[in-house]
């Protein structure tokens, strides 16, 4: 918490004489996210970079290939963004809790269990029915029993005082052990031998690409949840409320804001996003339920949520630098023999510089115009 | 398991067997975690730590042939771990139940890339001590063949637990973890204490790595923890800080996650995959039940950050 309150009121009205003066404020206050991330990402590639020399690998190679299997054709780039699609909707789960001052974890088993979901849906109404009302209904499934697991993680941290960090972790290992459950028993296609799944899709129920692409819609739909998020924050009441309830649960309560209602809306709606992924997971690329469900997308989505600073519309970009690092992973590996984990330590290198830098934030004047005058 | 002879007997026998062997890296990364937050601070990056610790102690023994070496190299790397954690949430604004998570990816990624070289070979294993030499059952002899390190968690355990009561090591931990100020204004300097607290907890809990790829499975893989590192967290919550019930709630973890595979051995296939999911619902029903929304945990210190 910072210690000098912003009051862009009073700067605003100032006998600054330059009429840049407001301009100027806002282009600071927005910088400082910005300058701080992108000072944040060089440190933690400068770390990595030392972490390859380390072990007698060019890190100018690496960045290299990095570049060129995420982004450096349209190939790749179009690799990266359907990478990038179940991020958007994981980091979601993540990022819309977290304005309520809960760290969410979990998003793993609302992705599984969203995917079983999705798929136990199309099962009984396979066959003669047209495909998109079927994947509307999929996707509610999906959407609803996301929502369930994780809200229920909201619903516990406020009327139980369970910590939800803990419980949407233990919620998560439960959905995994319920999908193998429901992969090997009752949805298990006997047809599917060394990996057991569900009963596979009828080609047509698949989630196509979108129109001169070679990515699939969930891209779109990932999109069209951040911006809905970020409207649902920034402009609702809904999202007002909750900002207040994340800065303080004391003063939120004594406004006579529905507190528990918030947090356990906001968690739903962020376990519905996490469902979704795992719809789109299921109907856009494995094309039925099994334990690829339980990819990472959850994790990896922490870490999405963590880097935008749980702006819905900063995971975009976010997502997909991430999902283009994912996609860059084989390359590395052919190339220059070094393990797929090397994608992982990368990204754990840079959580922590960039959780890190967190400190850095509201110590520089330059981004602080309430400072401004007594500096210049 | 073979289970013939002893039929249905076979299930508590199995499940106690079970509990022993696989409550080990529970105990030690529970009573690390214990001292973590006892001074204030939550280390989620445990199981990144635990994993690391496991591939070190399985290459340092493979490299050495002296499986105490590996578990002295997975304590050192272990304490590295502990003191990034701490180094990096003394600094304000940095969150450290975040800094947890980051650090469990970092520990994950990092012992994977080192230790893709060492999927193949075999490690000598850590020793174990025959306690049931008395009886002609295979299957006791075998459920009571215990490895020196979970004798070393119930010793750690009880002496943790009069060391915080008794000594002044104990004592500073205890206040620095009530309350920030109470130690400033005791000459004690929380951050330093917090930082040797959290490397204490990541030595600890390498150690639980250690018993893994040394003892049981015994072997170093990819996927050689499911999430004990942080089942531990919700364990120390649900132990209330307190090391002797942290010993306690790994036997129950333990004998929870044996349910599963001892009810199949003697023909009960129902649901099996059901009963993976027995220790992480036991710890849920536990913390619903004992947690409430008006006051903190009682036992909780109070200058930690999981329970406001």
């Amino acid at each position: 918490m910072t210690v000098q309150a912003n009051h862009p009121a009073i700067s605003v009205a100032s006998d600054d004489p330059t009429a840049l003066r407001p301009l100027l404020e806002w282009i600071a206050r927005r910088a400082e996210p910005v300058a701080i991330g992108l000072a944040a990402i060089l440190i933690g590639l400068g770390l990595f970079s030392l972490f390859i020399l380390a072990i007698g690998k060019s890190p100018a190679m690496l960045f290299q290939l990095m570049y060129t299997g995420g982004f450096g054709s349209w190939f790749s780039v179009q690799n990266s963004l359907s990478r990038a699609a179940p991020l958007l909707l994981t980091a979601l789960c993540v990022a819309l809790p977290a304005r309520l001052g809960l760290v969410i974890i979990g998003g793993e088993g609302a992705v599984v269990l969203g995917g079983v979901a999705a798929a136990a849906m199309a099962m009984p109404l396979g066959g003669a029915a047209p495909a998109f009302p079927i994947l509307i209904l999929m996707a509610i499934a999906a959407m609803v029993v996301g929502g369930i697991w994780i809200g229920f993680a909201g619903f516990l941290r406020h009327y139980r005082g369970v910590n939800e960090t803990i419980s949407s972790l233990l919620l998560s290992y439960i959905a995994i052990a319920l999908m193998n459950q429901f992969v090997e028993g009752p949805l298990r296609d006997p047809a599917s031998l060394n990996k057991p799944s569900t009963k596979p899709l009828p080609p047509e129920y698949m989630l196509g690409n979108i129109p001169g692409m070679d990515v699939h819609w969930g891209l779109v739909i990932g999109i069209l949840a951040c911006i809905l998020s970020s409207i649902l924050i920034e402009v609702t009441s809904f999202g007002f409320a909750a900002r207040i309830a994340g800065g303080n649960v004391r003063a939120a309560q004594i406004q006579g804001l529905p507190v528990g209602r918030l947090i356990a809306g906001f968690t739903a709606i962020a376990g519905s996003f996490a469902g979704l992924a795992g719809m789109i997971e299921v109907v856009a690329v494995q094309g039925s339920a099994n334990a690829s469900l339980a990819a990472g997308y959850g994790y990896t989505g922490i870490l999405v949520a963590f880097l935008a600073r749980h702006n819905p519309l900063a995971i975009i970009p976010v997502a997909i630098l991430l999902g283009g690092i994912d996609a860059s992973g084989g390359l590395i590996q052919r190339r220059m023999g070094l393990p797929d984990a090397t994608v992982l330590v990368l990204q754990g290198t840079l959580f922590i510089i960039i959780l890190f830098c967190e400190t850095f934030y509201g110590r520089f004047k330059i981004f602080n115009p309430d400072l401004w005058k007594r500096s210049l | 398991m073979e289970e013939t002879g002893i039929g249905i007997w076979g299930v508590p026998l199995a499940i106690l067997a079970g509990a022993i062997r696989v409550s080990t890296p529970f105990i030690f990364v529970s009573l690390g975690e214990t001292i973590t937050e006892r001074s204030g601070r939550i280390n989620l990056g445990l199981e990144g730590t635990l994993v690391f610790g496991a591939m070190t102690a399985y290459a340092v023994a493979v490299m050495t042939n002296s499986p105490w070496l590996g578990v002295l190299a997975a304590m050192a790397t272990g304490a590295i771990f502990g003191l990034v954690h701490g180094w990096i949430c003394k600094w304000p604004k940095v969150n450290d139940i975040a800094i947890g998570i980051a650090m469990m990816q970092f520990g994950l990624g990092l012992a994977f890339f080192l230790g893709k070289s060492f999927i193949q070979p075999a490690a000598p294993h850590l020793p174990s001590i025959p306690f049931g030499f008395w009886s002609s059952l295979p299957q006791i002899q075998a459920a009571l063949n215990i490895n020196v390190l979970f004798i070393i968690g119930a010793l750690l355990a009880f002496t943790l637990w009069w060391a915080f009561r008794n000594t002044r090591l104990g004592l500073i931990l205890r206040v620095v973890g009530d309350s920030t100020d109470a130690a400033r204004a005791m000459g004690i300097n929380p951050d330093r204490v917090r930082l040797l607290a959290t490397a204490v907890g990541g030595s600890l809990a390498a150690i639980g790595g250690a018993y893994l790829s040394l003892y049981y499975p015994g072997s170093w893989n990819e996927g050689i923890s499911s999430g004990q590192g942080l089942m531990a967290v919700a364990l120390v919550i649900f132990a209330r800080w307190n090391p002797i019930g942290c010993f306690l709630a790994a036997l129950l973890f333990g004998g929870a996650g044996a349910l599963g595979p001892a009810l199949q051995s003697i023909g009960v296939t129902q649901g099996y995959y059901l009963f993976y999911a027995a220790p992480y619902v036991l710890t849920l029903v536990i913390m619903i039940t004992t947690s409430s929304p008006t006051r903190s945990l009682a036992g909780a210190p109070g200058a930690i950050s999981l329970t406001k």
